[in-house]
């Protein structure tokens, strides 16, 4: 159970070092991604300038602020409340974001399924599970937006955040084939008889 | 009493932030249970975090969680109030949209097929306004609940039959919490709608799941099931986030309706951790915040 502190981008061989129960703090740019944004990207042959190569994205569509531009606000959107949403629906994306795209690692909450872990594996990648309803401690996180590309979509934009002390960050899902959600699922799907056998059914 | 339109516009756009910001008591204190009797280390600590939430969310002024929800208003309409049933609608609708704007935080809602987003949370047949009456002499009541989707995406209904007795509903409760795992952002209250008719059942399970961490189903036959499927469901082991561990839900909560004789529908719906809500009361006397 290491902890890591990662300057964001970062190579495979750094990613490949993490295991299950190991925490992580990110530092540096964490771009934010969500349901819209990965459908445009691709399944609608959407592009973005952004280069996401070496880089982690976290599930969210933020509460921002339109403010005048300015050295703290680049984009003339100040952070109001950036937290995490759901993974799980956003499954099928995880192999063409590496693919694709180059991510490594993938940040969200409830843990994704066994066609990302396969993705991990293969080309190197993690997820770090991070605790979902707690955007006002996330927020804190945030230093600034400093970019954004598919803001049509806004709230699921493309956005560019840069963060310090992001973190500690749970690695739930690791390239080695490790995955807590399927460690605890596996063990509670071994409980369901004894649990109703308790409710009196049968 | 004549209810002020105008006053209420402005109720039902600060229910909407304050409901984001302020958890209620009863939620706060549902966390110290658990962490009370939370076996396992890693569990302890989540709740720890989610309770520092709340702590850094009331010092920065802040939204608790991202997630704006689906808005819902519940409107309880005492004995002796005079309201134009329309206009009320709309002031809620206003209000709504006005605190979006106003407070710039996101609007989560979206056209079904067009996806597109109006941008101050409203659209067709949103806000959710519910309507209905109480004994309560002079009385207006406005309950606003943002809706969260992590939770709000895992709600099932099956309709079973008869012969499947309470069996179905039991197995159907423990099935939809395995199946949910960590994506409804556990510990939940876990809403059971048993009985009614497939809406109805549905309706019943959204009020279990919105209801106060504390309060009992009227129907003994109900408040036993919740107190069984409490314990139950807590002894699976998904845990905060689905990571493991005895917190699971805060509670199982219960509604029940009679049902058909060919019938036996059970529905669930869960909240969150974030078991946000918020309430106003109007009375001759003026108009209250609370939970």
């Amino acid at each position: 159970m290491a902890h890591h502190d990662f300057t964001m981008p970062m190579s495979e061989a750094q990613v490949r070092a993490l295991r299950v129960d190991d925490t992580v703090t990110l530092n540096g740019t964490l771009y934010g991604i969500r349901d819209a944004t990965q459908i445009h990207l691709f399944d609608r042959g959407r592009r973005t300038r952004f280069d996401l190569a070496g880089h982690a994205v976290i599930h969210t569509a933020p509460n921002v602020r339109k403010v005048a531009k300015s050295a703290a606000h680049p984009v003339g959107y100040a952070p109001l409340c950036i937290g995490t949403t759901t993974s799980d629906r956003m499954e099928r994306f995880t192999r063409p974001l590496m693919q694709q795209c180059g991510v490594r690692l993938v940040i969200g909450k409830g843990g994704l399924r066994e066609a990302s872990q396969a993705a991990f594996d293969e080309l190197g990648g993690a997820y770090l599970a991070i605790i979902g309803g707690t955007a006002a401690l996330e927020t804190t996180w945030v230093e600034a937006i400093e970019d954004v590309d598919l803001d049509e979509l806004n709230p699921e934009s493309l956005w560019k955040f840069r963060v310090r002390g992001f973190g500690p960050l749970l690695v739930a899902m690791d390239s080695h084939g490790g995955s807590l959600y399927s460690r605890v699922r596996d063990a509670a799907r071994a409980r369901r008889a004894a649990v109703l056998k308790r409710l009196g059914v049968g | 009493m004549k209810v002020d339109l105008q006053q209420v516009e402005e109720a039902a756009k600060e229910l909407y932030i304050r409901a984001l910001k302020l958890l209620p008591p009863d939620v706060k204190q549902g966390f110290d249970r658990l962490a009370q009797s939370e076996s396992d280390a890693g569990a302890k600590r989540m709740l720890g975090t989610m309770v520092r939430n709340i702590k850094v969310a009331e010092d920065t002024d802040n939204l608790l969680c991202q997630d704006t929800g689906i808005p819902i208003y519940n409107v309880t309409i005492g004995r002796g109030v005079e309201v134009d049933g329309v206009a009320l609608k709309e002031a809620i609708r206003k209000g709504c949209a006005r605190s979006t704007r106003e407070y710039s935080f996101r609007s989560s809602i979206v056209h079904p097929t067009t996806r597109h987003n109006a941008q101050d949370s409203t659209g067709r047949g949103v806000p959710v306004i519910h309507v209905d009456f109480s004994e309560a002499p002079e009385t207006l009541e406005i309950e606003m609940l943002p809706k969260g989707s992590g939770s709000e995406n895992n709600s099932w209904l099956k309709m079973a039959i008869p012969a499947e007795g309470v069996d179905a509903i039991k197995t159907f409760v423990v099935d939809c919490v395995l199946e949910a795992g960590g994506k409804t952002c556990p510990p939940t209250i876990v809403g059971v709608g048993v009985g009614g008719t497939a809406d109805l059942c549905m309706h019943l399970a959204k009020i279990a799941a919105t209801r106060p961490l504390g309060s009992r189903c009227e129907d003994p036959e109900g408040a036993a099931l919740e107190t069984a499927l409490t314990g139950a469901v807590n002894a699976l082991g998904v845990g905060p986030q689905g990571l493991g561990g005895d917190s699971t839900a805060f509670a199982v909560h219960v509604e029940t309706a009679a049902t058909h004789i060919t019938m036996n529908p059970v529905a669930v719906n869960m909240q969150c951790h974030s078991a946000r809500r918020a309430r106003a009361t109007f009375t001759p006397a003026g108009m209250q915040y609370g939970y």
